[in-house]
Parts: structure tokens; C-alpha cells; sequence
């Protein structure tokens, strides 16, 4: 364990909630085999939270847990397993870090092994890597498996044809087989009821992302999105604990605007803000702390990342709708960020740098994964060309701790900062 | 023709980076078009039942150099999107009017979006094939994409793709798998009668001629190579797996051959054998493109095996129907769906005892000798064993 990792870590209330409703969905996870509940594998990017819970099921999110064998220093063994088990080292390292956990027994953060899946639900948007993962799962598991195959946007529109056929497998395949893996009879109007506890966090989480336009930003869009703003949204959603959550969440931060406060990181408030951010891509996860350290230190605070919208693109106006509720499916499946084409991930990206009024866009390039890489040099020429904002580049990976090189990283950064330094004189000289 | 020459012909075509035969093609006349497409799979009859051209974009291989591409990639990203883009960059593909970006994986998707936002002038299409089966689901979404392709060519060519015209087309191309299929079956039965090499430059060919012409090429072929002794050598028989994508050097074919292998499958293009049987011409020709696609179609890494017992079956029937002594994996280096699905085949291949090892390539790779010894040790243990 490094120095770091051993000072106090301090933490907001909404991140003590959310911390304590994680473990209570692991110890839900851990104990189906005494309360007899159903689980569903599936993943973030797509999920369909309210229409599983519709089935009384659990959902485990493998990449979730990969991630917390990640953050937990755990996911490298599991990778370096996973190779010797024969999977190449070229592969996304969440599918690895799965796989090796798995031949470990599947254990939990609590302690108590993982259940095995009664349903592997592919809801397969925007990565193909989910396709084969799922496949490589299924050869281990041998369960139930139901496929929805979501079309991407290629010419960044969803037409009528690519939405018909998403909600016809939704209602044709995917419910028939919820029904017979949980036994439980379908009822739509708990799916209204699920999908309306889901808009109405929508509208606060909305709000808390948006709370970084606000100078200096009350949050960090990219480390505290993913950390602790985020990552209940995917396993909560439709929840009355994620409206409740949220409620919280944006009490908390109006508070801090109020104060005048910067973002919470590990060693308390970031007092003062110098550089304000754009990133794109997944974050790494074996150093999360040293790498948003390297952030913070410097007065580097991220105002919004793409990262947080794989889970859903509420920012851009999407909103679970009652009314339609398999067509409000379809939609949110089809509109994930990862699901994006690379014009439309440009122009997410220069309207962030611009209405959030961002120094400039730094992408963490992944080396795992090709969804989010393939293109990032092009993304980023194009946004510098249409901001007029320096953009950086720096690699990692997700949980391959191989694939964090500290100093390189810092390096990068701070000729970056550098750079924006210089650029500020160069306009205020101009001006 | 002596195999010498048709296959001299094939290599020139091969060699030519510029595509002259597709310009000249296209030359020939003011309202042709050309249609590019990317592996896996895209409906050529479509293409051609529109009156233009379609171009296979297999990368730029081992004789081009990288020079623009690679300011567009990381280093863990494979080779062929790299090549791809210089040849764009290099106006080498300047007189094609059309890009097709088949959904095999997310390079080949994201580039989709690259060539939109580099080649504004151009037509893009990232083709969305579906990862379900059902007709009256997966076939009616298939049925509108293919719809769809079919109005974004006629609005590029100012014409009417008609019902006879797509019959017709679909006609030429049954022939053309049919003599595809009659060369790959004459190689599994006498495969020193038709070096890897010389089929693999045949279905290249295929990439970038006519495919009347190709058609003739493969008639000629076949007759050639009946008539002509070669001599036999001592090689085992196997098929190579994992190469559907950006391909390997000419070299690597040749190097696995010389070290004791006879490929007698490989799936270097598939989309010449992507549909397994005649496509049927009464009827409607797009419900039957459909349905060829979602029954009767080939099997890899970049599609959905939607039942677990059918994972690998297609590889093994392969190795069963060519009496085939083992399988070689290779794929290109950072390939996701190769190598995400080997581990998949390779205990299929274990249940069934057939022997296999794997190793990388990338379109590039210049030095052979490792893979010569690892193929010339697996053939040496075949024969040993068998
Ligand atoms: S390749 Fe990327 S999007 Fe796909 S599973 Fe891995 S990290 Fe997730
Ligand atoms: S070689 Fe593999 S990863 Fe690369 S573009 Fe082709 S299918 Fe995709």
C-alpha cells in the first residue's frame, strides 16, 4: 500500500451513503442462496435496471466488479491469470480481470463469494467486446442467456427501423425470458413506476453535472463522476434509494456553491481551482487515487467527461419515460455515449469545453479498449481546430496496473498545464 | 492460360496500391461508380445491381509505408485502419465515391466515423448487420438496412436498383461462390496442386475486378491447375482461423506451406464464401439476401453465436469436411474479436482432439523465421502423432 493510500481519506456524507448502499447490494448479491432472489449478469453501458427489477432479480455488473478488484489492487493477479488460462494480452482487461476472478472463486468485497449468474442479459451497446465477453461467459457458466443486439449510430441519427427492432426483442425476447428465468409475471405498470423513480434522479443527477459551469465547480466531473456522482446511477437506477440519493447529493453540492467550495477530493476541499478540464475516456483504476492526486494537486479540477455518459446521455436531454416504457428503453440503449458516432462525440465534447468553459480537453486513451480509442487522435485535432483550446493525450488502462506508468502520466500533465499557461499569456498579451 | 500467368495477372493486382484496373473500370465510363468496403461482410450484389464497382479495402500490406496513418492511432491499436487511412491520405483511394464500414468490431466502426469527418465528399456507410437470427425480428431490422444501402446508392448514382437487376446480380455472384467454393474444395483434395499463395492471390483478385471477370479468372484457374503436375510434398493439412480482417504478408502464407503445412481452409476473405449456399432467385431478392445472411451464413469472431453448443462447430465441420490435421490460429496483433474468441474455439478443438497453436501477425510483419520454426515444429508433431 502506498503513503497515499494510507492517510484518512475524507469523504462527503452522499459518498458515506452511497458507500453504504453498495455493500448492502453486494450483501444482497452474496445472499440469494438464503433469500432465494435471481441474478442477472449484465452490463453498465445499456443496462436495464428498471425492467429487471420488474422480475425481483439482482443485477451484477461484472465491470463494476472489475473495477473494484481494480481500485482494490486485486485486478492484476486476476489479469495476469487470465493470460496463463490462455486469453491474450492484447484484450480489454476488464474481460480478464473478470475471468481471472472468476477461476478465483468470484469474490466479493465482502468477503463472500459472488453467486453464479441465472441470466447473462447482453445488452450489447457500444462495444463488441461485450459480445465475445458474454459468449466467454456463458462457456463458464452455461446459463440462460438473452441478447439485445442495439444497433449503433452510425450516421448519428436512430431511425424508426433501429428502434423497432430494439424494442422488438425487448418485448419478444428479453421479457419472456426475465419470466422464465425469475418466474414472475411481467406487470408494465411496475416498469412505469420503476422508470418514473428513474427520470426524477435523472433531473438531480442532471443538475450535479451541471453544477460544474459554476466557478470554480463545486465537483469533479471525472474522478468524483465516476467515484461517487455516477456509479449509483447504474446499479440503482429506478430505485426510490437513487432518487432519495440524489436528493442528497444535490442538497450537498448546493451547499458547497453557496460556500464558495471547490470540489471534495481524498485530502479534503481542492482550494483552488487553475485549470478546469474536459476528459474523455474511462479513467484508470489500479492508481485512482494517485492519478486524481496529480490532478488536484495542481489545482486541476474536471468539469465534465464523457466517461459519466456511458451509463446515459441525460445531459443532453434524454429522460426515462413512463409513458413509453419499452420505447424509453430502446432509446436510452441506442443513445449511450459509447453508442455515439465520433462526429457526435465531437460535438459533446466541444460543447463541453465551451459551456463549461474548459482550458481544454485531456483524453486518457485506454489501452483495453478500442470503443473509446480508435479515433481519440482525430476527436481531439478536431476539438482544438473548433475550441481553439489546447488538448493532451495521455495512456493508461483500466485495471492492468502494468499499464500505469506514474511518472509518465505526471510528466504529460504538467507540460499540459504549462501549456495552457502559456496560452493565457499568449491571450492576455493579445488582448 | 497456365496457372503462371493468371496468377501473374493476380499478383500485379495485388501489388498495385493505385487500383489502376478499378480506375480504368471506372474510366470507362462517366457515370460509374465505385464502392469501397472493408471485411467482413457487405452485400456486393447490391453494388452491383446499382452498376457499380465494388472495391475490396483489404489495408495497405507490407509494401506500403505508414507514414500519415500513424498520427492517428496509439501503438495498441492493430494495423489495418492505420493503412487504411494513409491509403485515404495519399489520394490512393480518391476515385472511390463510396465507403462501407461493415460492423465487424470497433476499429473498423469508429473509422466510419473518421473517414465521415476526413472525406466529407465521400458517401459513408457503417453497415449494421444484426447479432440476432429471428426473421420476423433480426430480418425485418435487416431487410430496412439493406433498404436503406439501396436508396443511399441510388441517390450517389442517380439510378433505380431494380428487383430483375438485383436478380441478376445475385445470379453472377452464386456463380461466383460456386467456383470460389469449386477452387477452395480442389486445394483440400490436392492441395499441392494449388499452393495457398495462388488461391490466396486468386480471391484477392476477386477483391477488385469485376466479378464477371473474376468469374473467368476462376474458370481458368481451375482448368490450369487440373492439368498441371506439381510436386507433392510432405505436408500436413491445416486451416488457419483468425485472419478475416487485416491480412497477413504473402510471405506468412508462403512461410507456413514451406515449413510443412498445407493450408486446405483459411478465412482470409471470407466475404467470397460469407454465404454458404445459392441465394435463391424467385422471390424477393432483399428478403432473400436477408435470410441467406441470418440461416445460412459463415461463421466468426465478429458475429453473435447466439447458442453455446454452436460455438466453434463451424471451424470444426470445416477441419472434419477437409480432413484437416489441426488448426493454426493467427491473428492479426490487437485483434478483439480473434482473440477474444479463440480461447472459445481452441477448447472446442480440444474436445474434438484436433490439435492447434496460435501467434500473431500484423499486415506488416517482416521477420518469418519464428513462425516458419513454430509451424514447422507443429507439422513435425502432427506427423508424429498421427
Ligand atoms: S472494450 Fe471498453 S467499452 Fe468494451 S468492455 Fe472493455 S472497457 Fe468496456
Ligand atoms: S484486425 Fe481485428 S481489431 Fe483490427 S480492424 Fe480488423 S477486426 Fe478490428
Amino acid at each position: 500500500m502506498n503513503a497515499t493510500a494510507q492517510t484518512e481519506v475524507i469523504k462527503d456524507s452522499s459518498m458515506l451513503l452511497q458507500k453504504t448502499m453498495i455493500a448492502e447490494n453486494y450483501d444482497e448479491l452474496t445472499s440469494v442462496q438464503e433469500t432465494g432472489k435471481k441474478v442477472s449478469a449484465t452490463f453498465v453501458p445499456g443496462n436495464l435496471n428498471e425492467l429487471v427489477m420488474c422480475f425481483d432479480m439482482l443485477n451484477n455488473l461484472p465491470e463494476i466488479n472489475a473495477i473494484n478488484n481494480g481500485m482494490r489492487k486485486k485486478s492484476g493477479m486476476m489479469v495476469m491469470q487470465a493470460e496463463k488460462m490462455g486469453h491474450s494480452e492484447d484484450v480489454c482487461t476488464y474481460v480478464k480481470a473478470d475471468i481471472g476472478s472468476m477461476s478465483r472463486g468470484n469474490i466479493a468485497p465482502n468477503g463472500k463469494p459472488m453467486p453464479p449468474p441465472d441470466l447473462l442479459l447482453l445488452s450489447y451497446t457500444g462495444c463488441f467486446t461485450f459480445m465475445k465477453w458474454f459468449e466467454l461467459l456463458r462457456h463458464e457458466y452455461g446459463c440462460e442467456t438473452a441478447m439485445l443486439h442495439v444497433p449503433y449510430e452510425g450516421d448519428g441519427i436512430v431511425t424508426q427501423n433501429m428502434r423497432d427492432y430494439v424494442v422488438k426483442q425487448i418485448k419478444e425476447n428479453l421479457i419472456p425470458t426475465l419470466e422464465k428465468v425469475s418466474g414472475v409475471k411481467f406487470d408494465i405498470d411496475r416498469l412505469r413506476e420503476n422508470l418514473r423513480h428513474s427520470a426524477k434522479a435523472e433531473d438531480d443527477f442532471v443538475w450535479v453535472l451541471e453544477s460544474a459551469k459554476n466557478k470554480p465547480s463545486p465537483i469533479d466531473a471525472y474522478f468524483g463522476g465516476v467515484y461517487y456522482i455516477g456509479p449509483i446511477f447504474t446499479a440503482f437506477r429506478g430505485t426510490e434509494k437513487a432518487v432519495d440519493y440524489y436528493k442528497a447529493l444535490r442538497k450537498e453540492i448546493e451547499q458547497r456553491i453557496a460556500e464558495g467550495k471547490g470540489p471534495i477530493t481524498p485530502e479534503g476541499d481542492m482550494k483552488d481551482e487553475r485549470y478546469r478540464l474536459v476528459v474523455e475516456g474511462p479513467p484508470n483504476w489500479t492508481n485512482f487515487r494517485e492519478f486524481w492526486k496529480m490532478f488536484y494537486e495542481d489545482g486541476a479540477v474536471v468539469v465534465a467527461s464523457t466517461y459519466t455518459k456511458v451509463g446515459g446521455v441525460y445531459d443532453l436531454g434524454f429522460r426515462h419515460d413512463p409513458d413509453n416504457p419499452i420505447e424509453t428503453l430502446a432509446d436510452y440503449c441506442l443513445g449511450c455515449y459509447t453508442n455515439r458516432n465520433l462526429s457526435q462525440r465531437v460535438d459533446m465534447l466541444e460543447k463541453y469545453v465551451n459551456e463549461y468553459q474548459a482550458d481544454g480537453l485531456l483524453i486518457n486513451s485506454i489501452k483495453s479498449c478500442n470503443s473509446f480509442s480508435a479515433g481519440q487522435l482525430l476527436m481531439m485535432q478536431e476539438v482544438e481546430k473548433r475550441t481553439g483550446k489546447p488538448g493532451a493525450f495521455i495512456e493508461t488502462d483500466l485495471v492492468d496496473p502494468r499499464y500505469f506508468s506514474a511518472a509518465n502520466v505526471k510528466n504529460r500533465l504538467e507540460s499540459y498545464f504549462q501549456m495552457i499557461e502559456q496560452k493565457r499569456q499568449g491571450a492576455r498579451s493579445a488582448a | 492460360m497456365s496457372t503462371a500467368e493468371i496468377i501473374a495477372r493476380c499478383q500485379a493486382l495485388y501489388d498495385d496500391l493505385d487500383f489502376t484496373s478499378a480506375r480504368e473500370w471506372k474510366n470507362a465510363d462517366p457515370k460509374r461508380k465505385v464502392i469501397g468496403y472493408m471485411p467482413v461482410y457487405v452485400p456486393r450484389e447490391i453494388i452491383h445491381a446499382a452498376g457499380m464497382l465494388p472495391l475490396g479495402i483489404l489495408g495497405g500490406g507490407d509494401q506500403m509505408e505508414v507514414i500519415h496513418g500513424d498520427a492517428y492511432y496509439q501503438s495498441y491499436i492493430c494495423r489495418i485502419p492505420r493503412s487504411t487511412i494513409e491509403l485515404g491520405l495519399t489520394k490512393k483511394l480518391d476515385f472511390v465515391d463510396g465507403m462501407l464500414f461493415p460492423s465487424i468490431c470497433d476499429v473498423i466502426r469508429n473509422l466510419s466515423g473518421m473517414w465521415q469527418l476526413m472525406f466529407p465528399d465521400t458517401y459513408v456507410r457503417y453497415f449494421d448487420v444484426p447479432q440476432t437470427y429471428q426473421d420476423h425480428i433480426a430480418g425485418e431490422y435487416y431487410i430496412e438496412e439493406l433498404k436503406e444501402l439501396m436508396a443511399g446508392l441510388e441517390k450517389l448514382g442517380g439510378v433505380t436498383i431494380t428487383a430483375e437487376a438485383l436478380r441478376e446480380s445475385t445470379a453472377i455472384y452464386n456463380e461466383n461462390r460456386r467456383l470460389i467454393n469449386a477452387v477452395y474444395d480442389f486445394r483440400a483434395k490436392q492441395p499441392s496442386k494449388a499452393p495457398s499463395v495462388e488461391v490466396y492471390l486468386l480471391m484477392r483478385a476477386g477483391m477488385v475486378l469485376p466479378v464477371e471477370e473474376h468469374n473467368q479468372v476462376l474458370t481458368d484457374y481451375l482448368a490450369a491447375a487440373a492439368e498441371e503436375e506439381r510436386p507433392l510434398r510432405d505436408n500436413c493439412k491445416i486451416v488457419i482461423n483468425g485472419a478475416f480482417c487485416e491480412q497477413p504478408p504473402l510471405n506468412l502464407i508462403r512461410s507456413i506451406e514451406m515449413a510443412g503445412c498445407y493450408i486446405v481452409d483459411d478465412d482470409y476473405m471470407l466475404i467470397n464464401r460469407w454465404l454458404l449456399d445459392d441465394v435463391p432467385l424467385e422471390g424477393d431478392p432483399i428478403a432473400n439476401l436477408s435470410a441467406a445472411f441470418l440461416h445460412a451464413s459463415a461463421d466468426t469472431a465478429a458475429k453473435y453465436c447466439d447458442r453455446a453448443e454452436d460455438v466453434g462447430q463451424y471451424l470444426l465441420s470445416t477441419v472434419k469436411k477437409t480432413g484437416a490435421e489441426g488448426v493454426i490460429f493467427t491473428a492479426p496483433s490487437f485483434c478483439d474479436p480473434a482473440l477474444l474468441e479463440r480461447p472459445m474455439l481452441a477448447d472446442r478443438m480440444d474436445e474434438h482432439d484436433v490439435p492447434y497453436i496460435s501467434f500473431k501477425y500484423a499486415e506488416n510483419s517482416g521477420q518469418m523465421q519464428p513462425i516458419r520454426e513454430q509451424a514447422g515444429t507443429f507439422a513435425d508433431s502432427i506427423k508424429l502423432w498421427s
